[in-house]
């Protein structure tokens, strides 16, 4: 620019100013940015953009042999990596018309509990450290790693499990193994009463959860929110209940469900469904050494599969909500379209920003927390 | 359930009582490493004796993560199914998923108890390992993940062939074998991992994982095109080939290997006549060289040869002693193996295409050779095994002592003789069961029972003869005779055949590796039977050949001595097929090629010298 062509822009004079929150904050989950417009210390506008992974996984499956894509779904929510595998699993499982054997259903089960369990315990300590109670959140990362201790023995990995297959799973439990899950199960609820000293029943916890980032029922089901979040607004609607998938009409779990709707509630349907859980995996340990028969239902060679040319959409209840694969195969041997409903793409982008309105900044944060998004999922 | 209801307004108190904690033994972890757990996804381990090379692992890896190395100082061995390449692994790239391990089909990849790997930024190249049974730093960790049978991705078991029963076949020449249905041959064709094992282990390279592929996307044109590429008697071959690629094929390595003849076999069956010959003509170019070349023998190898020689533009003529085309094809290989229409189809693919054949023409009696050699650019010559060995025992000269081939001949063109009410078969070879389980057929037809003798020097278990003609023939009631060592053709005083004497044999070779078989004298035997067919093994009439030019060639053991493009000694005269190798038709097919395209490469370098 030549000197003579410059002109000094003029601003009006204003008290708001733009802060870009994240991609490598402290206080964000995962590699996710958002940019909030504050007056003072209240956001009057945010902006989420969760565009900083890069990911494209629904790209890469396209590019994929069924079966390879086993491996690749896991990664798409990391804390709770078990729905992704059984979602993408049963949709092939559809496409194909194939039976899953019962064994393989109660061990799909059975993992995707201790999931639920595993990725819980990690929200809490997120939201309690998101209001500075760091050791809630040390111990809720602790006790998961009992859960991923089980993972490894189980399936040889402890965050990633590739455990689930179409078809079924791909080796039973190893000798001995429910013992260990009970003594588990065991542990994690006597522990149950620290937790609840050290945050749930906190009057700093409740007094910055409570009327933190709510919101009413009618407005969660037109923002598409569901899982805990949702029933945290006083509905119980629950994928194992109302869809059912697996064996879950064969096991008896109750539907917690809390009427504010604000952070707080978010957290303690988390903190009882945690509980409902564990009365799930000991019901699980006690059925399944009567159910017999194979682990899984022999696939065709994954190198010279076809799967029958159609469109599938199945659904099951992750931790952070309903997780949906809509799945469209041309009959060749990859995945002509793979569209996943991940319940973190509408927590974290659109609520997030409608809830953090008004919020204050150092709110921002535990409202995601509350959420359970997973930035993963939203930029997959 | 916790017994605080955390509903109530919030306490300044409950953490408080945290404070308990700082009371408890702290949490300490040992500093030793952690071992992982029994079927932990590690670092990999390969056993290097028990893998194969195939690649498979490779194929199915998610992130593009191994690359197959040569490895110079490993078994390679294309008969058998070995490569000496060995996979390496990028560890900036492994998810350690397991896959590699779970479509394994040797078993030999695992993954270990091991996790941990450091490197500074000079060693970086150290995340790409060729993983051994060692593991990654040269100290074994234990096992981790390895193939069970819940995990395994293969199918090892074969599709089910349809046959005909005992009952059902043992009275007719009609084709045993019922060939797969759609659904059968695409469930079959997907087996295939595609290693190409099968295609460097067959004589003429087949490209058999990309017509396996085109069975499996059901594209029957493509797998033809792919057939055709390297195999005109494809018909025949999808028949009664003697399938090396089977016996290399990886998944055999611990199932049934893939079924690649059945496979070839219903690609075949499963197109029109015409379309065949269309796909066959496509690659033919479309000028004349002004070449002429005449082979002799209209067998396998002749016919292959004049199959690609003809696509050339030159001008084939083919001379045939028979009346019909297919040589020991034809004249060897009982019907219930391979029906005549079938070879017939194949024989028309290649005639359409401009081929001429001079039937019941023999070389040396109703044409000289050396005409051939003045009137063509090329001869080669294609004369198959047509003469019967005998055993020269005592006896075997007798008119009811006859040789297999000589037999199967007649039977195949129709010819009248006596078929006898009992025979004795001397050989243990697929000839000897052909011409036993023939006579049987005839025998069941003219005296509504069979009784078939059929004795070898081997035992059972080192019989010459695919295992499914012996199972087959016994199936058929044939009585197999093993470790019999013939020693004379007994003569009544009438002067009639009575039987066949043996003795137990003890051992076939001696010391030195050479053929010496040794007799327990005691244990004789006679096997009555109004004949006895010597099935001992077959050579060249090469009488066509005349004295002097016989004179003139090099021999090699009874065989013409040709060059590795199947040249002869003399220019002008190249040979091919059985006549040179020995007995079996994708070998002679593979021949045919090879000595057409020496005979192209000779011609046009003629051509270039005469044109400089």
């Amino acid at each position: 620019m030549r000197p003579e062509n410059y002109q000094a822009i003029s601003h009006p004079p204003s008290n708001e100013y733009e802060l870009n929150f994240g991609p490598n904050h402290p206080g964000i989950e995962g590699n996710y940015a958002l940019k909030v417009k504050l007056h003072g210390d209240v956001v009057v506008a945010a902006r989420a953009d969760g565009g900083y992974l890069h990911r494209g996984f629904e790209k890469l499956m396209e590019g994929r042999l069924w079966i390879q894509n086993i491996a690749l779904v896991p990664r798409i929510c990391v804390p709770d990596p078990v729905p992704m595998e059984v979602c993408y699993s049963m949709a092939v499982e559809t496409l194909n018309d194939m039976e899953v054997p019962e064994r393989a259903q109660w061990l799909r089960v059975l993992q995707l509990e201790l999931s639920r369990i595993a990725a819980h315990l990690f929200t809490f300590g997120g939201h309690a450290a998101t209001t500075g109670m760091y050791t809630t959140m040390y111990w809720g990362v602790a006790d998961r790693d009992l859960i991923l201790d089980l993972f490894e023995e189980w399936t040889g990995g402890r965050v990633y499990h590739i455990y689930n297959i179409p078809g079924g799973v791909r080796r039973d439990i190893p000798e001995g193994f429910l013992d260990r899950v009970s003594h588990t199960m065991d542990y994690i609820e006597s522990r149950l009463p620290d937790y609840d000293n050290l945050f749930f029943t906190n009057q700093v916890f409740v007094d910055r959860a409570k009327d933190t980032g709510p919101m009413n029922q009618q407005q969660a089901l037109e923002w598409g929110v569901t899982g805990p979040n949702l029933r945290a607004t006083g509905l119980a609607f629950d994928v194992r209940r109302d869809d059912p998938y697996l064996v879950y009409d064969q096991i008896d779990f109750e539907i917690p469900t809390e009427a504010p709707g604000d952070a707080w509630a978010r957290t303690l349907v988390r903190r009882q469904e945690l509980m409902q859980s564990i009365h799930i995996v000991r019901q699980i340990v006690e059925k399944l050494p009567s159910v017999g028969g194979p682990v899984r239902t022999p696939i065709p060679n994954p190198l010279a599969w076809n799967v029958p040319a159609g469109e599938t959409y199945t659904r099951v209840e992750s931790s952070k909500g309903e997780l949906g694969y809509y799945v469209v195969s041309d009959g060749s041997d990859k995945p002509y379209r793979v569209h996943i409903r991940g319940p973190s793409s509408m927590h974290a982008v659109r609520v997030l920003e409608q809830l953090s309105l008004g919020a204050r900044l150092e709110d921002v944060a535990q409202i995601m927390f509350s959420l359970d998004a997973c930035p993963p999922e939203v930029d997959r | 359930m916790s017994d605080i209801d955390y509903k109530e307004k919030g306490s300044i108190l409950n953490p408080l009582k945290s404070l308990q904690f700082f009371a408890r033994k702290a949490v300490t972890e040992p500093l030793e490493p952690r071992l992982a757990s029994l079927s932990y996804r590690g670092f990999h381990l390969n056993d290097w004796e028990l893998c194969i090379g195939c690649s498979s692992c490779q194929k199915v890896c998610d992130n593009a993560a191994i690359s197959m190395i040569e490895i110079p100082g490993l078994p390679s061995d294309p008969l058998k199914g070995v490569r000496n390449q060995r996979p390496a692994i990028d560890y900036g790239r492994c998810c350690w998923c397991a896959l590699c391990v779970d479509i394994c089909p040797t078993g030999s990849i695992s993954l270990s108890r091991e996790y941990v790997h450091t490197c500074t930024q000079e060693e970086i190249d150290s995340y790409f390992i060729l993983p051994d049974p060692n593991g990654i730093h040269k100290k074994f960790y234990g096992y981790g993940w390895r193939k069970v049978a819940d995990s395994d991705l293969l199918n090892l078991k074969r599709g089910e062939m349809g046959e005909r029963s005992a009952d059902q076949r043992s009275d007719n020449f009609d084709e045993i074998v019922d060939g797969y249905s759609l659904e059968q041959a695409v469930a079959e064709a997907s087996r295939c991992v595609q290693c190409g094992m099968c295609h460097d282990a067959c004589p003429t390279h087949m490209h058999a994982p990309e017509y396996i592929r085109a069975i499996w996307q059901q594209d029957m044109e493509e797998a033809v095109r792919q057939i055709y590429r390297t195999n005109p008697f494809s018909h025949v071959c999808g028949r009664i080939c003697t399938h090396c690629c089977e016996t290399a094929c990886s998944i055999g390595r611990r199932g049934d290997p893939v079924a690649i003849r059945w496979l070839k076999r219903f690609a075949m069956d499963s197109l029109d006549h015409e379309t065949v010959k269309a796909i066959a003509a496509q690659d033919k170019v479309d000028y004349l060289s002004g070449k002429q070349i005449a082979i002799v023998g209209a067998g396998p190898a002749g016919l292959t040869a004049a199959f690609d020689l003809v696509k050339l533009g030159h001008q084939v003529t083919v001379y045939e002693a028979q009346a019909e085309a297919g040589g020991m094809t034809r004249y060897g290989i009982p019907e219930y193996r391979l029906p005549f229409d079938m070879l017939d189809q194949d024989v028309d693919v290649i005639i359409s295409l401009g081929v001429s054949i001079e039937y019941n023409t023999r070389i040396g009696v109703d044409i000289e050779l050396s005409q051939l050699q003045l009137d063509n650019d090329a001869v080669l010559l294609a004369l198959g095994l047509q003469l019967g060995r005998s055993t020269r025992i005592p006896g075997s000269e007798h008119a009811q002592v006859t040789k297999a081939v000589d037999l199967l001949r007649k039977i195949a063109a129709d010819e009248a003789f006596d078929v006898p009410r009992s025979a004795v078969v001397i050989g243990g070879g697929n000839v000897a069961m052909d011409i036993a389980r023939s006579l049987a057929r005839l025998q069941r037809q003219q005296y509504g029972e069979s009784r078939m003798t059929l004795t070898a020097l081997e035992d059972l278990a080192h019989f010459l003869a695919d295992p499914v003609e012996i199972k087959e023939s016994i199936e058929e009631g044939i009585e197999i005779l093993d470790s019999r060592g013939p020693q004379a053709c007994e003569i009544d005083e009438k002067g009639r055949l009575i039987g066949l004497r043996t003795w137990k044999v003890l051992s076939i070779f001696d010391e030195q590796h050479r053929f010496a078989p040794s007799y327990d004298e005691s244990d004789e035997q006679l096997h009555a039977g109004e004949m006895v067919i010597e099935a001992i093994g077959q050579m060249s009439d090469v009488s066509l050949l005349g004295d002097e030019l016989t004179e003139r060639l090099e021999w090699n053991r009874g065989r013409l001595q040709v060059d590795e493009a199947g040249r002869t000694s003399e220019a002008w005269l190249w040979a091919a097929g059985d006549c040179v190798n020995g007995p079996d038709v994708v070998h002679a097919v593979a021949d045919g090629h090879r000595v057409a395209a020496s005979i192209e490469a000779v011609l046009g370098q003629q051509e270039t010298d005469h044109e400089s």
